[in-house]
């Protein structure tokens, strides 16, 4: 009985040509560089294959808690003010900077301060009080949880930016599994990591303080904390500036500032750089966003003649009199190379990182070695794939041909997903499709070798390949669930070129199942319908 | 063209042969992990990837010597340097590692090194490629590795158990981890290092094993089936003899993919493919010399307390 196959035909040259759109797209032509163009258009290769930089960075959360708190100390102190009670907020330990301690209050009147602040803080902070009559705030778990996801976030929007201002096409970053604070970068094509890690890192925050002392700076801590006799206030802080500001005699200076920010970070909204000006220094020009800038002028038009001071990284870079009300626009000069004059204005221009990063995971792959792995691995592939095509048509005469048609169609349909998906195709990649390779031939083995203990028995061409696939088909089934199985969950608990492994290796048995079992059989069924009676099955 | 023929070999009756054997191999691996474990900490030499360090594989303009290296890092003074040539000695490059003590100074150990090498050597050196991996990266992709590891094997388990019975599952398991050891064992007693790749070759011998070892399974399921009356010790020997051909032929082409790997694939590949080459041989033995027997000898030990044969109530799957 002649089976009628024109459905099942057009199925498998539909799914051929449409992976073969997957691997090559429509090329511009059919010259050998044309093809191959299109190939490494569509087929992305991993940074072990075309060379690159994979960075996994971990964001010092405790940076962001740290900074918030700050701010809630300077709260509570304006809080505590209004409220007409005694009260200092300190934050007694740097290693846990979630919890701000209030001391000094007045005797009995813990409970007071304590109900004051819990109806201001309550919804962020834990408040209990104490024996020593002193009140504790403990930031919540869930502000603490969802602080470190925001800054994770913000970390890894400012990293896409700068590095997009860098010009690195297809870079990823991402969150990464392993650790709850840790980001991937990869960057293809980059093998001088320094700059970019530097500028990814930079946690360059310009701010702009208050300057609380005297504006020409002090010549040492020392001298700056007798000026203030012996005690600096909590609100306020002692930070370096070398031979910038309104003094500019070479020597490092310590200034007096408020340790809250007039603006800074995420208030800056673009920046550029600036051509040597009359004083022989170069400078950045910066804008601020709207609500910075309303900041920056309620507080310039009421400090005319105060000094603010511009720091970036701790350091003091500028101190600036104030000579009227600035909106929105701005200058710092300084002595500043060109180089970091850029990459100045380029983080200002991408806002500044939530808290600092530390890379904790780094490779780097030459693009000429990626080539050379590209090669071994190639012909690896198709050498092994090469001899189990040969002796599959030697070991199984006319059979051997279906067999070698599948194993193609198989190498397509995952190349095709591999061009449709924008999976990609990592070293160990290859060796999953090597793998897949194997897989492969096993099934056509097993439904072969069942087709020739039928015919063993006597039964003809149709019925032995009925039953030649109907028996084989519980053990491919079995075997290639239970690897897809294992392959599934290496995908799900495997980072990097395991994953790479697992996604080939999972394509590639879908796809095996379908030309072992469906394009195998047709095969095999158009072949039965071409025989005449009598006639063997070359197997 | 065939192989093989109506075989009827008495596999069953070897077992104490395969006991010796799978013996032999798996306490000669165990003890070497044992060595390694009083020596470095870890049964089998842990890669950058699991111990964390920095490693920077570089190309030299002549053809480099290890102890001209040596000399540069150590008037550079740069400690525990390791220092092993890469691949074939045309290529001039060395691959050179040095431990990295906490993730704080994680950047330092690939600039000394590169440093010291410039200062050296008056031509110009090109670093290939850098890895660096902090410690804490490395002990947790350590732990990612062996969950992800056990994770698959139980899966596997649930799945055969929902397929066959209970027992099939337990002897697939049992086979391949049996395959894992004697792999690891081969990693130990030759020294090489155990990374990523390598953990990926591993779980695909895996995957292998658990193939063949359900070709055979299948086999014996469906027989059981067929003849009830037939003892298991027979149905399992007929089972591997009708699958023999194909065990060999798939495990032979199999093995021919591998070997091109092994030969072709080049020094990146050479530790995961040298995996794959002991674990296809050692897989596709198990399947006939470890899971099957098992089967048997669960049966007889039931048979012994009285209770009933579980065997052939092999699931309906069709």
């Amino acid at each position: 009985m002649k089976k009628n196959l024109n459905g099942k035909i057009a199925t498998i040259i539909g799914v051929l040509v449409i992976c073969l759109y997957g691997i090559i797209g429509i090329p511009h032509g059919v010259t050998g560089a044309a093809l191959l163009d299109a190939l490494t258009q569509r087929i992305h290769l991993g940074l072990d294959l075309r060379g690159g930089a994979h960075l996994i960075l971990q964001v010092v959360v405790k940076d962001a808690v740290n900074a918030e708190t700050d701010n809630t100390v300077a709260r509570i102190q304006q809080e505590l003010q209004t409220s007409k009670l005694q009260g200092q907020p300190i934050k007694p330990d740097p290693a846990n900077p979630q919890i701000i301690k209030v001391t000094g209050i007045d005797a009995g009147k813990a409970s007071d301060v304590r109900n004051d602040l819990a109806d201001r803080f309550g919804t962020e902070y834990d408040i209990t009080g104490s024996a020593d009559n002193s009140v504790t705030l403990t930031m919540k778990p869930s502000q603490l949880t969802e602080l470190q996801s925001k800054t994770v976030d913000q970390a890894i929007d400012t990293i896409r930016d700068r590095v997009d201002q860098l010009g690195v096409s297809e870079p990823v970053i991402a969150h990464y599994g392993l650790g709850d604070n840790q980001i991937l970068v990869e960057l293809p094509g980059v093998s001088d990591l320094n700059r970019v890690r530097d500028i990814i890192q930079s946690t360059s925050r310009l701010e702009v303080h208050e300057v609380a002392g005297n504006s020409a700076g002090y010549a040492s801590e020392q001298e700056a904390l007798t000026s203030l006799g012996g005690t600096l206030p909590p609100d306020e802080e002692l930070l370096h500036g070398d031979s910038q500001g309104l003094v500019s005699d070479g020597q490092d200076h310590v200034f007096l500032v408020k340790r809250v920010s007039i603006v800074g970070g995420r208030d800056f909204r673009d920046a550029s750089a600036i051509g040597v000006n009359d004083a022989g220094r170069q400078g950045v020009n910066f804008v601020l966003t709207n609500a910075g800038g309303e900041r920056f002028y309620d507080y310039t038009s009421s400090h005319v003649g105060s000094y603010m001071a511009i720091t970036m990284g701790d350091r003091v870079k500028n101190v600036a009199v104030i000579k009227g009300a600035i909106r929105d626009q701005g200058q710092i000069e300084g002595q500043f190379s060109k180089q970091q004059i850029d990459d100045l204005s380029l983080t200002l221009r991408t806002g500044a990182l939530p808290a600092s990063i530390v890379p904790i995971e780094e490779r780097t792959v030459g693009a000429s070695l990626g080539a050379d792995s590209i090669r071994q691995g190639v012909i690896a592939a198709v050498t092994g794939m090469l001899a189990v095509m040969v002796f599959m048509l030697i070991y199984y005469r006319g059979s051997g041909i279906n067999a070698d048609l599948a194993l193609f169609l198989n190498l397509v349909i995952l190349l095709g997903f591999m061009g449709f998906s924008h999976a990609t195709l990592t070293l160990p990649g290859i060796a999953g499709v090597i793998l897949t390779i194997g897989m492969g031939v096993d099934s056509n083995v097993l439904i072969f070798e069942r087709i020739r203990e039928e015919m063993r028995t006597g039964k003809g061409p149709a019925q032995s390949v009925d039953q030649g696939f109907a028996h084989a088909w519980t053990a491919i089934f079995d075997t290639h669930v239970t690897t897809i199985v294992s392959a599934a969950i290496l995908f799900m608990f495997g980072t990097g070129p395991v994953k790479g492994f697992a996604t080939t290796l999972v394509v590639g048995l879908i796809a095996n199942l379908f030309t072992a079992v469906f394009v195998s059989r047709v095969i095999f069924d158009s072949h039965v319908n071409h025989k005449l009676a009598g006639q063997k099955l070359s197997i | 063209m065939e192989l093989f023929r109506n075989v009827n070999v008495d596999w069953l009756g070897k077992k104490w042969y395969f006991l010796c054997f799978s013996l032999i191999f798996s306490v000669a691996g165990v003890i070497s992990m044992g060595l390694h474990w009083a020596h470095i900490g870890s049964p089998v030499p842990l890669g950058v990837d699991f111990k964390g360090g920095t490693q920077v594989q570089v190309q030299f303009q002549n053809s480099p010597d290890a102890n001209a290296i040596r000399r540069a890092t150590d008037a550079a003074g740069i400690k525990d340097v390791q220092i092993v040539q890469f691949d074939a000695a045309e290529k001039r490059q060395m691959l050179i590692s040095l431990p990295t003590p906490s993730d704080a100074s994680l950047d330092a150990g690939r600039k000394e090194i590169v440093d010291a090498l410039d200062a050296h050597y008056n031509n110009p050196i090109v670093t290939t490629s850098v890895q660096v991996v902090g410690p804490t990266v490395g002990h947790q992709l350590e732990k990612q590795a062996a969950l992800a590891t056990l994770y698959s094997l139980i899966a596997m388990l649930i799945y055969l158990w929902f397929r066959f019975e209970l027992i099939y599952g337990v002897a697939a398991v049992v086979a391949v981890f049996h395959d894992t050891l004697i792999t690891l064992g081969f990693f130990a007693l030759t020294d090489r290092e155990l990374s990523l790749t390598v953990i990926a070759a591993i779980l695909t011998l895996v995957g292998y094993s658990m193939n063949d070892t359900i070709v055979v399974f299948d086999r014996i399921r469906e027989n059981l089936r067929l003849s009830r009356r037939e003892g298991l010790t027979e149905v399992v020997n007929r089972s591997i003899n009708q699958t023999l051909s194909r065990t060999v032929l798939t495990s032979g082409l199999t093995f021919l993919t591998v070997l091109a790997l092994f030969v072709f694939g080049g020094a990146v590949l050479h530790n995961f493919s040298f995996a794959l080459v002991v674990g296809i041989l050692i897989g596709t033995y198990s399947s006939i010399a470890v899971a099957a027997p098992m089967l048997v000898a669960y049966q007889d030990w039931r048979a012994s307390k009285g209770k009933a044969a579980v065997l052939p109530a092999g699931k309906r799957s069709k």
